[in-house]
Protein backbone atom coordinates (compact mmCIF):
# COMPACT_ATOMS: atom_id res chain seq x y z
CA UNK A 1 0.00 0.00 0.00
CA UNK A 2 1.28 3.05 -1.09
CA UNK A 3 -0.10 6.17 1.00
CA UNK A 4 0.60 9.82 1.80
CA UNK A 5 0.12 8.89 5.42
CA UNK A 6 2.41 9.07 8.82
CA UNK A 7 0.37 6.55 10.47
CA UNK A 8 -2.73 4.87 9.71
CA UNK A 9 -4.56 5.79 13.59
CA UNK A 10 -3.79 9.95 12.70
CA UNK A 11 -4.88 10.48 9.31
CA UNK A 12 -7.99 12.11 10.03
CA UNK A 13 -6.51 14.11 12.87
CA UNK A 14 -3.45 15.38 10.67
CA UNK A 15 -6.15 16.17 7.95
CA UNK A 16 -7.66 18.47 10.28
CA UNK A 17 -4.53 20.11 11.16
CA UNK A 18 -3.75 20.44 7.28
CA UNK A 19 -7.32 22.05 6.60
CA UNK A 20 -6.77 24.03 9.56
CA UNK A 21 -3.79 25.45 8.64
CA UNK A 22 -4.77 26.04 5.02
CA UNK A 23 -8.51 28.12 5.39
CA UNK A 24 -8.09 30.31 8.70
CA UNK A 25 -10.33 32.76 7.09
CA UNK A 26 -12.92 30.13 6.58
CA UNK A 27 -12.69 27.51 9.00
CA UNK A 28 -11.97 26.70 12.86
CA UNK A 29 -11.61 23.53 13.94
CA UNK A 30 -11.91 22.20 17.06
CA UNK A 31 -10.33 18.98 18.57
CA UNK A 32 -12.18 16.52 21.14
CA UNK A 33 -14.71 16.54 20.47
CA UNK A 34 -13.33 16.93 16.60
CA UNK A 35 -15.50 19.84 15.22
CA UNK A 36 -15.33 22.54 11.94
CA UNK A 37 -17.14 25.11 12.28
CA UNK A 38 -17.13 28.69 10.36
CA UNK A 39 -14.56 30.76 11.45
CA UNK A 40 -16.74 34.17 11.40
CA UNK A 41 -19.72 31.84 13.19
CA UNK A 42 -22.00 31.37 15.08
CA UNK A 43 -24.46 33.70 12.98
CA UNK A 44 -26.81 35.38 14.87
CA UNK A 45 -30.68 34.67 13.39
CA UNK A 46 -29.85 32.62 10.91
CA UNK A 47 -30.58 28.41 11.27
CA UNK A 48 -27.18 26.80 12.06
CA UNK A 49 -26.74 23.84 9.33
CA UNK A 50 -24.62 21.09 10.12
CA UNK A 51 -23.77 17.95 8.47
CA UNK A 52 -21.17 15.75 9.22
CA UNK A 53 -20.04 11.22 8.82
CA UNK A 54 -17.67 8.74 8.38
CA UNK A 55 -14.25 10.55 7.15
CA UNK A 56 -13.02 9.43 3.48
CA UNK A 57 -14.87 11.63 1.63
CA UNK A 58 -13.33 14.81 1.54
CA UNK A 59 -14.15 17.16 0.53
CA UNK A 60 -17.52 16.77 1.93
CA UNK A 61 -18.46 17.72 4.23
CA UNK A 62 -15.64 19.62 5.83
CA UNK A 63 -14.74 21.06 2.61
CA UNK A 64 -18.23 22.21 2.55
CA UNK A 65 -17.98 24.64 5.84
CA UNK A 66 -18.28 28.25 4.82
CA UNK A 67 -20.39 31.03 3.99
CA UNK A 68 -23.39 29.95 2.03
CA UNK A 69 -22.97 26.62 3.36
CA UNK A 70 -22.65 24.39 6.52
CA UNK A 71 -22.32 26.16 9.68
CA UNK A 72 -20.30 23.04 10.85
CA UNK A 73 -19.27 19.87 9.68
CA UNK A 74 -18.68 16.58 12.26
CA UNK A 75 -15.32 13.73 10.81
CA UNK A 76 -15.61 10.69 11.98
CA UNK A 77 -13.07 8.20 11.69
CA UNK A 78 -12.58 6.81 8.32
CA UNK A 79 -15.42 5.32 6.72
CA UNK A 80 -17.39 5.59 10.28
CA UNK A 81 -20.36 7.74 11.47
CA UNK A 82 -19.11 10.27 14.02
CA UNK A 83 -20.45 10.55 17.70
CA UNK A 84 -23.12 12.39 19.27
CA UNK A 85 -20.79 14.30 21.54
CA UNK A 86 -19.35 15.99 17.98
CA UNK A 87 -22.47 16.68 16.92
CA UNK A 88 -23.96 17.91 19.93
CA UNK A 89 -20.61 20.72 20.45
CA UNK A 90 -21.31 21.24 16.61
CA UNK A 91 -25.16 22.26 16.95
CA UNK A 92 -24.03 24.32 20.47
CA UNK A 93 -21.09 26.13 18.63
CA UNK A 94 -23.42 26.97 15.58
CA UNK A 95 -26.76 27.69 17.17
CA UNK A 96 -27.85 31.44 16.69
CA UNK A 97 -30.78 31.16 18.15
CA UNK A 98 -33.07 29.80 15.05
CA UNK A 99 -32.44 26.33 15.85
CA UNK A 100 -30.11 24.23 13.90
CA UNK A 101 -30.49 21.96 11.53
CA UNK A 102 -28.54 18.00 10.78
CA UNK A 103 -28.15 17.10 7.45
CA UNK A 104 -27.71 12.91 7.77
CA UNK A 105 -26.56 10.18 4.43
CA UNK A 106 -29.24 7.27 5.02
CA UNK A 107 -26.60 5.36 6.59
CA UNK A 108 -27.58 3.01 10.35
CA UNK A 109 -24.82 3.88 12.12
CA UNK A 110 -25.31 7.86 10.69
CA UNK A 111 -28.92 7.81 11.87
CA UNK A 112 -28.53 6.72 15.30
CA UNK A 113 -25.31 8.49 16.43
CA UNK A 114 -27.62 12.18 14.51
CA UNK A 115 -30.34 11.00 16.35
CA UNK A 116 -28.95 10.56 19.48
CA UNK A 117 -27.30 13.86 19.19
CA UNK A 118 -30.72 15.65 18.16
CA UNK A 119 -32.41 14.41 21.48
CA UNK A 120 -29.27 15.50 23.95
CA UNK A 121 -29.42 19.19 21.66
CA UNK A 122 -33.60 19.16 22.36
CA UNK A 123 -32.63 18.41 26.08
CA UNK A 124 -30.63 21.42 26.35
CA UNK A 125 -33.12 23.49 24.46
CA UNK A 126 -32.22 23.97 20.95
CA UNK A 127 -34.58 23.51 18.66
CA UNK A 128 -33.63 20.86 15.96
CA UNK A 129 -34.99 19.48 12.78
CA UNK A 130 -33.41 16.60 10.37
CA UNK A 131 -33.61 15.92 7.18
CA UNK A 132 -32.12 12.66 5.69
CA UNK A 133 -30.98 12.44 2.18
CA UNK A 134 -31.43 8.64 0.84
CA UNK A 135 -31.23 9.22 -3.25
CA UNK A 136 -29.34 6.29 -4.27
CA UNK A 137 -31.78 4.89 -6.56
CA UNK A 138 -29.03 1.60 -6.85
CA UNK A 139 -30.66 0.26 -3.62
CA UNK A 140 -34.41 -0.91 -4.80
CA UNK A 141 -35.97 -2.37 -1.88
CA UNK A 142 -36.21 -0.40 1.35
CA UNK A 143 -38.36 -3.09 3.00
CA UNK A 144 -35.50 -5.56 2.69
CA UNK A 145 -32.53 -2.90 3.13
CA UNK A 146 -32.05 -0.19 5.48
CA UNK A 147 -33.63 2.02 2.82
CA UNK A 148 -31.85 3.80 0.07
CA UNK A 149 -28.38 4.99 0.83
CA UNK A 150 -27.66 9.19 0.84
CA UNK A 151 -24.65 10.03 -1.42
CA UNK A 152 -24.64 12.64 -4.23
CA UNK A 153 -27.96 14.86 -3.45
CA UNK A 154 -26.26 15.62 -0.16
CA UNK A 155 -23.13 17.90 -1.58
CA UNK A 156 -26.16 19.80 -3.02
CA UNK A 157 -28.56 19.87 -0.85
CA UNK A 158 -26.03 21.47 1.69
CA UNK A 159 -25.30 24.22 -0.87
CA UNK A 160 -28.92 24.82 -1.50
CA UNK A 161 -29.93 24.94 2.00
CA UNK A 162 -27.22 27.04 3.31
CA UNK A 163 -27.92 29.52 0.41
CA UNK A 164 -32.08 29.26 2.27
CA UNK A 165 -30.83 29.49 5.82
CA UNK A 166 -28.73 32.60 4.50
CA UNK A 167 -31.80 34.55 3.17
CA UNK A 168 -32.96 34.46 7.11
CA UNK A 169 -35.61 31.24 6.39
CA UNK A 170 -36.87 30.09 9.87
CA UNK A 171 -36.22 26.41 10.76
CA UNK A 172 -39.55 25.20 9.47
CA UNK A 173 -38.83 26.39 6.02
CA UNK A 174 -34.95 25.18 6.11
CA UNK A 175 -36.46 21.90 6.52
CA UNK A 176 -38.85 21.92 3.73
CA UNK A 177 -36.71 23.08 1.09
CA UNK A 178 -34.12 20.54 2.50
CA UNK A 179 -37.23 17.75 1.60
CA UNK A 180 -37.75 19.28 -1.40
CA UNK A 181 -34.05 18.92 -2.82
CA UNK A 182 -33.99 15.33 -1.34
CA UNK A 183 -37.45 14.59 -3.26
CA UNK A 184 -36.07 15.76 -6.20
CA UNK A 185 -33.03 14.48 -6.61
CA UNK A 186 -31.63 11.02 -7.92
CA UNK A 187 -27.72 9.27 -7.79
CA UNK A 188 -26.21 6.50 -9.01
CA UNK A 189 -22.22 5.35 -9.20
CA UNK A 190 -20.19 3.37 -10.28
CA UNK A 191 -17.11 1.72 -9.00
CA UNK A 192 -13.67 1.04 -11.28
CA UNK A 193 -12.06 -0.56 -8.58
CA UNK A 194 -12.27 -0.82 -4.86
CA UNK A 195 -10.81 1.44 -2.08
CA UNK A 196 -7.79 0.90 0.89
CA UNK A 197 -9.18 2.00 4.28
CA UNK A 198 -5.51 3.03 5.87
CA UNK A 199 -5.92 0.70 8.89
CA UNK A 200 -6.76 -1.60 7.00
CA UNK A 201 -4.13 -1.70 4.95
CA UNK A 202 -5.88 -3.81 1.44
CA UNK A 203 -9.12 -3.08 -0.60
CA UNK A 204 -12.29 -3.37 1.08
CA UNK A 205 -13.30 -5.46 -1.64
CA UNK A 206 -12.35 -7.45 -4.72
CA UNK A 207 -12.89 -6.29 -7.83
CA UNK A 208 -11.22 -8.23 -11.32
CA UNK A 209 -9.20 -5.94 -13.34
CA UNK A 210 -11.88 -6.33 -16.25
CA UNK A 211 -15.41 -6.01 -14.31
CA UNK A 212 -16.68 -2.95 -12.37
CA UNK A 213 -19.60 -2.97 -9.90
CA UNK A 214 -22.67 -0.62 -10.79
CA UNK A 215 -24.30 1.09 -8.45
CA UNK A 216 -22.07 1.16 -5.58
CA UNK A 217 -22.28 2.73 -2.37
CA UNK A 218 -20.14 5.60 -1.06
CA UNK A 219 -18.05 2.73 0.67
CA UNK A 220 -17.82 0.05 -1.56
CA UNK A 221 -21.12 -1.52 -0.22
CA UNK A 222 -22.44 -3.86 -3.26
CA UNK A 223 -24.83 -2.38 -6.25
CA UNK A 224 -27.14 -3.60 -8.28
CA UNK A 225 -24.36 -5.98 -10.30
CA UNK A 226 -21.67 -6.42 -11.65
CA UNK A 227 -20.55 -6.57 -14.90
CA UNK A 228 -17.61 -6.59 -17.52
CA UNK A 229 -15.39 -3.37 -18.58
CA UNK A 230 -17.28 -1.39 -21.29
CA UNK A 231 -17.30 2.39 -22.41
CA UNK A 232 -17.72 5.59 -20.63
CA UNK A 233 -20.97 5.95 -23.01
CA UNK A 234 -22.35 2.63 -21.75
CA UNK A 235 -21.22 3.55 -18.19
CA UNK A 236 -23.06 6.99 -18.20
CA UNK A 237 -26.51 5.39 -19.84
CA UNK A 238 -26.32 2.13 -17.22
CA UNK A 239 -25.61 5.03 -14.28
CA UNK A 240 -28.41 7.72 -15.64
CA UNK A 241 -31.49 5.21 -16.93
CA UNK A 242 -32.76 4.23 -13.41
CA UNK A 243 -32.47 7.54 -12.44
CA UNK A 244 -34.33 8.92 -15.07
CA UNK A 245 -36.63 6.56 -14.69
CA UNK A 246 -37.11 6.91 -10.90
CA UNK A 247 -37.77 10.25 -9.81
CA UNK A 248 -39.57 10.26 -13.47
CA UNK A 249 -37.57 13.30 -14.78
CA UNK A 250 -39.28 14.26 -18.21
CA UNK A 251 -38.91 16.55 -21.52
CA UNK A 252 -39.08 19.98 -21.01
CA UNK A 253 -37.29 19.19 -17.14
CA UNK A 254 -34.64 21.70 -16.09
CA UNK A 255 -31.69 19.32 -13.74
CA UNK A 256 -28.57 20.33 -12.03
CA UNK A 257 -26.39 17.73 -13.48
CA UNK A 258 -23.62 16.27 -10.72
CA UNK A 259 -20.82 14.23 -12.19
CA UNK A 260 -18.90 13.36 -9.41
CA UNK A 261 -15.60 11.44 -9.08
CA UNK A 262 -15.02 9.06 -6.31
CA UNK A 263 -11.29 10.10 -5.76
CA UNK A 264 -9.49 7.54 -7.62
CA UNK A 265 -10.75 9.01 -11.20
CA UNK A 266 -8.88 11.93 -13.37
CA UNK A 267 -11.04 15.19 -13.75
CA UNK A 268 -10.72 14.45 -17.62
CA UNK A 269 -12.42 11.01 -17.35
CA UNK A 270 -15.50 13.20 -15.67
CA UNK A 271 -15.86 15.05 -18.18
CA UNK A 272 -15.70 12.59 -20.73
CA UNK A 273 -18.47 10.85 -19.04
CA UNK A 274 -20.47 14.49 -18.79
CA UNK A 275 -20.55 14.82 -22.09
CA UNK A 276 -22.30 11.52 -22.75
CA UNK A 277 -24.66 12.86 -20.05
CA UNK A 278 -25.20 16.16 -21.89
CA UNK A 279 -26.29 13.82 -25.00
CA UNK A 280 -28.91 11.21 -23.34
CA UNK A 281 -30.49 14.31 -21.27
CA UNK A 282 -30.47 15.90 -24.87
CA UNK A 283 -32.51 12.96 -26.56
CA UNK A 284 -34.85 13.21 -24.00
CA UNK A 285 -35.61 16.54 -23.97
CA UNK A 286 -34.18 17.34 -20.25
CA UNK A 287 -32.06 20.58 -19.66
CA UNK A 288 -29.36 20.73 -18.02
CA UNK A 289 -29.57 24.69 -16.46
CA UNK A 290 -26.93 23.94 -13.80
CA UNK A 291 -23.97 21.59 -13.25
CA UNK A 292 -21.12 20.28 -11.25
CA UNK A 293 -18.28 18.26 -12.42
CA UNK A 294 -15.57 17.43 -9.94
CA UNK A 295 -14.53 15.24 -6.59
CA UNK A 296 -17.18 16.21 -4.32
CA UNK A 297 -17.79 12.98 -2.02
CA UNK A 298 -15.71 10.51 -2.82
CA UNK A 299 -14.39 6.82 -1.35
CA UNK A 300 -11.03 7.66 -0.63
CA UNK A 301 -8.97 6.49 -3.34
CA UNK A 302 -11.98 4.28 -5.14
CA UNK A 303 -11.63 4.88 -9.22
CA UNK A 304 -15.29 5.46 -10.66
CA UNK A 305 -18.23 8.37 -10.75
CA UNK A 306 -21.63 8.93 -9.58
CA UNK A 307 -23.78 10.72 -11.64
CA UNK A 308 -26.64 12.93 -9.68
CA UNK A 309 -29.64 14.34 -11.35
CA UNK A 310 -31.44 17.13 -9.78
CA UNK A 311 -34.80 18.79 -10.98
CA UNK A 312 -34.62 22.61 -10.31
CA UNK A 313 -37.62 25.36 -10.10
CA UNK A 314 -36.57 29.00 -9.47
CA UNK A 315 -36.38 28.67 -5.77
CA UNK A 316 -33.84 25.99 -6.13
CA UNK A 317 -31.78 27.78 -9.16
CA UNK A 318 -31.64 31.01 -6.94
CA UNK A 319 -30.55 29.25 -3.87
CA UNK A 320 -27.83 26.94 -6.56
CA UNK A 321 -26.57 30.97 -7.65
CA UNK A 322 -26.34 32.03 -4.58
CA UNK A 323 -22.50 32.78 -3.05
CA UNK A 324 -20.62 30.43 -1.13
CA UNK A 325 -17.61 30.55 -0.13
CA UNK A 326 -15.93 27.41 1.40
CA UNK A 327 -12.57 25.62 1.21
CA UNK A 328 -14.05 23.54 -1.59
CA UNK A 329 -17.03 25.38 -2.99
CA UNK A 330 -16.58 29.11 -4.16
CA UNK A 331 -18.22 31.57 -6.68
CA UNK A 332 -20.16 34.81 -6.36
CA UNK A 333 -17.65 36.45 -4.29
CA UNK B 1 -25.39 -15.93 44.65
CA UNK B 2 -25.10 -11.80 44.26
CA UNK B 3 -22.77 -9.74 42.20
CA UNK B 4 -20.62 -7.08 43.62
CA UNK B 5 -19.83 -4.02 42.00
CA UNK B 6 -16.50 -4.89 41.80
CA UNK B 7 -17.57 -8.00 40.08
CA UNK B 8 -19.44 -5.47 37.30
CA UNK B 9 -15.95 -3.54 36.97
CA UNK B 10 -13.82 -7.46 36.51
CA UNK B 11 -16.84 -7.83 33.61
CA UNK B 12 -16.45 -4.51 32.05
CA UNK B 13 -12.44 -5.35 31.80
CA UNK B 14 -12.90 -8.81 30.76
CA UNK B 15 -15.56 -7.68 28.01
CA UNK B 16 -12.00 -5.51 26.85
CA UNK B 17 -9.29 -7.94 27.21
CA UNK B 18 -11.49 -10.09 24.96
CA UNK B 19 -12.77 -7.98 22.12
CA UNK B 20 -9.31 -6.58 22.06
CA UNK B 21 -8.08 -10.06 21.31
CA UNK B 22 -10.79 -10.91 18.70
CA UNK B 23 -10.35 -7.57 17.44
CA UNK B 24 -9.41 -8.74 14.69
CA UNK B 25 -11.76 -11.54 13.74
CA UNK B 26 -14.38 -8.99 14.45
CA UNK B 27 -13.28 -6.83 11.82
CA UNK B 28 -12.79 -9.50 9.65
CA UNK B 29 -16.37 -10.58 10.00
CA UNK B 30 -17.25 -7.38 9.31
CA UNK B 31 -15.42 -6.98 6.23
CA UNK B 32 -17.34 -9.74 4.68
CA UNK B 33 -20.85 -8.11 5.09
CA UNK B 34 -20.30 -4.68 6.67
CA UNK B 35 -17.73 -2.12 6.58
CA UNK B 36 -14.67 -3.36 8.54
CA UNK B 37 -14.25 -1.71 11.59
CA UNK B 38 -16.07 -3.69 14.05
CA UNK B 39 -13.36 -4.95 16.07
CA UNK B 40 -11.46 -1.44 15.44
CA UNK B 41 -14.87 0.30 16.73
CA UNK B 42 -15.47 -1.39 20.07
CA UNK B 43 -11.43 -1.78 20.59
CA UNK B 44 -11.34 1.61 20.79
CA UNK B 45 -14.68 2.11 23.12
CA UNK B 46 -13.28 -0.24 25.90
CA UNK B 47 -9.89 0.61 25.54
CA UNK B 48 -11.81 4.46 26.70
CA UNK B 49 -14.22 2.67 29.26
CA UNK B 50 -10.86 1.16 31.23
CA UNK B 51 -9.30 4.64 31.52
CA UNK B 52 -12.33 5.53 33.06
CA UNK B 53 -13.21 2.66 35.61
CA UNK B 54 -10.84 3.76 38.37
CA UNK B 55 -13.18 6.74 38.57
CA UNK B 56 -16.08 4.67 39.55
CA UNK B 57 -14.56 1.88 41.06
CA UNK B 58 -16.14 2.54 44.56
CA UNK B 59 -19.68 3.76 42.96
CA UNK B 60 -23.29 1.57 42.60
CA UNK B 61 -23.70 -0.63 39.58
CA UNK B 62 -26.02 1.30 37.72
CA UNK B 63 -23.56 4.18 37.97
CA UNK B 64 -20.36 2.21 36.69
CA UNK B 65 -22.60 0.72 33.31
CA UNK B 66 -23.66 3.91 32.92
CA UNK B 67 -20.50 5.01 32.50
CA UNK B 68 -19.86 2.41 30.17
CA UNK B 69 -22.56 3.22 27.93
CA UNK B 70 -21.80 7.21 27.66
CA UNK B 71 -17.97 6.20 27.01
CA UNK B 72 -19.07 3.99 24.35
CA UNK B 73 -21.65 6.59 22.57
CA UNK B 74 -18.86 9.00 22.82
CA UNK B 75 -16.02 6.84 21.55
CA UNK B 76 -16.95 4.00 19.39
CA UNK B 77 -19.51 5.51 16.89
CA UNK B 78 -20.60 3.64 13.68
CA UNK B 79 -23.93 2.01 14.35
CA UNK B 80 -22.66 -0.32 17.18
CA UNK B 81 -21.93 2.66 19.67
CA UNK B 82 -25.20 3.65 19.65
CA UNK B 83 -26.32 0.07 20.04
CA UNK B 84 -24.35 -1.02 22.87
CA UNK B 85 -23.71 2.56 24.27
CA UNK B 86 -27.75 2.31 24.52
CA UNK B 87 -27.33 -1.42 26.02
CA UNK B 88 -25.17 -0.35 28.64
CA UNK B 89 -26.82 2.88 29.64
CA UNK B 90 -30.40 1.05 29.80
CA UNK B 91 -28.76 -1.62 31.89
CA UNK B 92 -27.20 0.87 34.47
CA UNK B 93 -31.21 2.72 34.22
CA UNK B 94 -32.45 -0.63 35.47
CA UNK B 95 -30.02 -1.66 38.14
CA UNK B 96 -29.85 1.97 39.97
CA UNK B 97 -28.66 2.60 43.07
CA UNK B 98 -27.65 -1.17 43.95
CA UNK B 99 -24.12 -2.29 44.99
CA UNK B 100 -25.35 -6.05 44.62
CA UNK B 101 -27.28 -7.76 42.11
CA UNK B 102 -29.39 -11.51 42.43
CA UNK B 103 -30.08 -13.10 39.43
CA UNK B 104 -33.46 -11.16 39.10
CA UNK B 105 -32.20 -8.02 39.03
CA UNK B 106 -29.04 -9.30 36.36
CA UNK B 107 -32.68 -10.76 34.32
CA UNK B 108 -33.86 -7.01 34.53
CA UNK B 109 -30.92 -5.43 33.74
CA UNK B 110 -30.24 -7.69 30.44
CA UNK B 111 -33.94 -7.34 29.27
CA UNK B 112 -33.17 -3.46 29.68
CA UNK B 113 -30.42 -3.41 27.30
CA UNK B 114 -32.34 -5.61 24.56
CA UNK B 115 -35.16 -3.02 25.22
CA UNK B 116 -32.45 -0.10 24.21
CA UNK B 117 -31.05 -2.12 21.42
CA UNK B 118 -33.91 -2.82 19.75
CA UNK B 119 -36.00 0.52 20.08
CA UNK B 120 -32.64 2.36 19.23
CA UNK B 121 -32.27 -0.30 16.01
CA UNK B 122 -35.63 -0.25 15.01
CA UNK B 123 -35.04 -3.92 14.80
CA UNK B 124 -36.17 -7.40 15.63
CA UNK B 125 -35.40 -11.01 15.85
CA UNK B 126 -34.30 -12.76 12.13
CA UNK B 127 -32.87 -9.77 11.02
CA UNK B 128 -29.07 -10.90 11.40
CA UNK B 129 -27.89 -8.46 13.96
CA UNK B 130 -26.97 -9.11 17.61
CA UNK B 131 -30.79 -8.79 18.96
CA UNK B 132 -30.33 -13.10 17.48
CA UNK B 133 -27.97 -13.48 19.93
CA UNK B 134 -28.89 -11.30 22.85
CA UNK B 135 -32.71 -12.54 22.46
CA UNK B 136 -32.26 -16.60 22.72
CA UNK B 137 -29.69 -15.82 25.13
CA UNK B 138 -32.51 -14.34 27.88
CA UNK B 139 -34.91 -16.39 27.22
CA UNK B 140 -32.94 -19.40 28.06
CA UNK B 141 -31.20 -17.55 31.10
CA UNK B 142 -34.75 -16.86 31.94
CA UNK B 143 -36.39 -20.29 31.81
CA UNK B 144 -33.64 -21.98 33.57
CA UNK B 145 -33.91 -19.23 36.46
CA UNK B 146 -37.99 -19.58 36.77
CA UNK B 147 -37.46 -23.43 36.65
CA UNK B 148 -35.80 -22.73 39.70
CA UNK B 149 -31.76 -23.79 38.71
CA UNK B 150 -29.08 -21.99 40.29
CA UNK B 151 -27.72 -18.96 38.76
CA UNK B 152 -24.31 -20.04 37.29
CA UNK B 153 -26.39 -22.92 35.60
CA UNK B 154 -28.96 -20.66 34.01
CA UNK B 155 -26.36 -18.74 32.71
CA UNK B 156 -24.58 -21.18 31.01
CA UNK B 157 -27.32 -21.88 29.43
CA UNK B 158 -28.14 -18.51 28.28
CA UNK B 159 -24.61 -18.35 26.94
CA UNK B 160 -25.14 -21.71 24.89
CA UNK B 161 -28.34 -19.91 23.66
CA UNK B 162 -26.34 -17.05 22.64
CA UNK B 163 -23.55 -19.14 20.91
CA UNK B 164 -26.60 -20.98 19.60
CA UNK B 165 -28.05 -17.61 18.26
CA UNK B 166 -25.01 -16.29 17.25
CA UNK B 167 -24.62 -19.27 14.88
CA UNK B 168 -27.75 -18.97 13.47
CA UNK B 169 -27.21 -15.65 12.05
CA UNK B 170 -25.15 -17.34 9.58
CA UNK B 171 -27.86 -18.67 7.46
CA UNK B 172 -29.95 -15.38 7.55
CA UNK B 173 -30.68 -12.73 5.04
CA UNK B 174 -29.59 -9.29 6.92
CA UNK B 175 -32.20 -6.98 6.21
CA UNK B 176 -31.12 -3.83 8.68
CA UNK B 177 -27.66 -2.04 8.44
CA UNK B 178 -24.95 -1.69 6.25
CA UNK B 179 -25.27 -5.73 5.58
CA UNK B 180 -28.31 -5.53 4.10
CA UNK B 181 -27.29 -4.16 0.96
CA UNK B 182 -25.45 -6.94 0.17
CA UNK B 183 -29.24 -9.18 -0.52
CA UNK B 184 -28.68 -12.87 -0.79
CA UNK B 185 -24.96 -11.96 -0.70
CA UNK B 186 -25.09 -11.46 3.26
CA UNK B 187 -26.10 -15.41 3.32
CA UNK B 188 -23.33 -17.37 4.82
CA UNK B 189 -22.08 -15.25 6.96
CA UNK B 190 -21.79 -14.97 10.64
CA UNK B 191 -22.77 -11.54 11.81
CA UNK B 192 -20.42 -9.55 13.80
CA UNK B 193 -22.98 -7.52 16.43
CA UNK B 194 -24.33 -10.84 17.24
CA UNK B 195 -20.52 -12.45 17.77
CA UNK B 196 -19.35 -9.27 19.96
CA UNK B 197 -22.49 -9.81 21.91
CA UNK B 198 -21.84 -13.52 22.62
CA UNK B 199 -18.28 -12.53 23.30
CA UNK B 200 -19.50 -10.14 25.86
CA UNK B 201 -21.99 -13.02 27.48
CA UNK B 202 -19.23 -15.18 27.73
CA UNK B 203 -17.00 -13.16 29.58
CA UNK B 204 -20.44 -12.55 31.95
CA UNK B 205 -20.48 -16.29 32.62
CA UNK B 206 -16.56 -16.21 33.13
CA UNK B 207 -16.98 -14.00 35.88
CA UNK B 208 -19.65 -15.57 37.51
CA UNK B 209 -17.87 -18.40 37.47
CA UNK B 210 -15.08 -17.76 39.45
CA UNK B 211 -17.68 -16.56 42.08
Amino acid sequence: MKKLINTPEHVVKEALAGMADAHPDLITVHYDPDIIVRADGPIQGKVGIISGGGSGHEPMHGGFVGKGMLDAACPGAIFTSPVPDQMLAATKAVDGGKGVLHIVKNYTGDVMNFEMAAELAAAEGIEIATVITNDDVAVKDSTWTAGRRGVGVTVLLEKIVGAAADTGADLAEVKRIAEKVNAQGRSMGAALTSCTIPHVGKPSFELPDDEIEIGVGIHGEPGRRRIKMVSAAEITALLTEPILEDLPFGSGDSVLAFVNGLGGTPLIELYVVYNELTKILKDRGIRISRRLIGNYITSLDMAGCSITLLKLDDELTTLWDAPVHTPALRWGV
Amino acid sequence: MHITAEHVITFIEQVATTIKAQRDYLTQLDSAIGDADHGVNLDRGFTTVLTKLPGVADKDVGTILKTVGTTLVSTVGGASGPLYGTAFLRAGMATGDRFELGAADVITALEAALEGVQSRGKSARGEKTMIDSIGPGIDALKEANAAGEDFISALRKGVDACEAGMRATTPMLATKGRASYLGDRSIGHQDPGATSAFLMAQALLGVVEQL
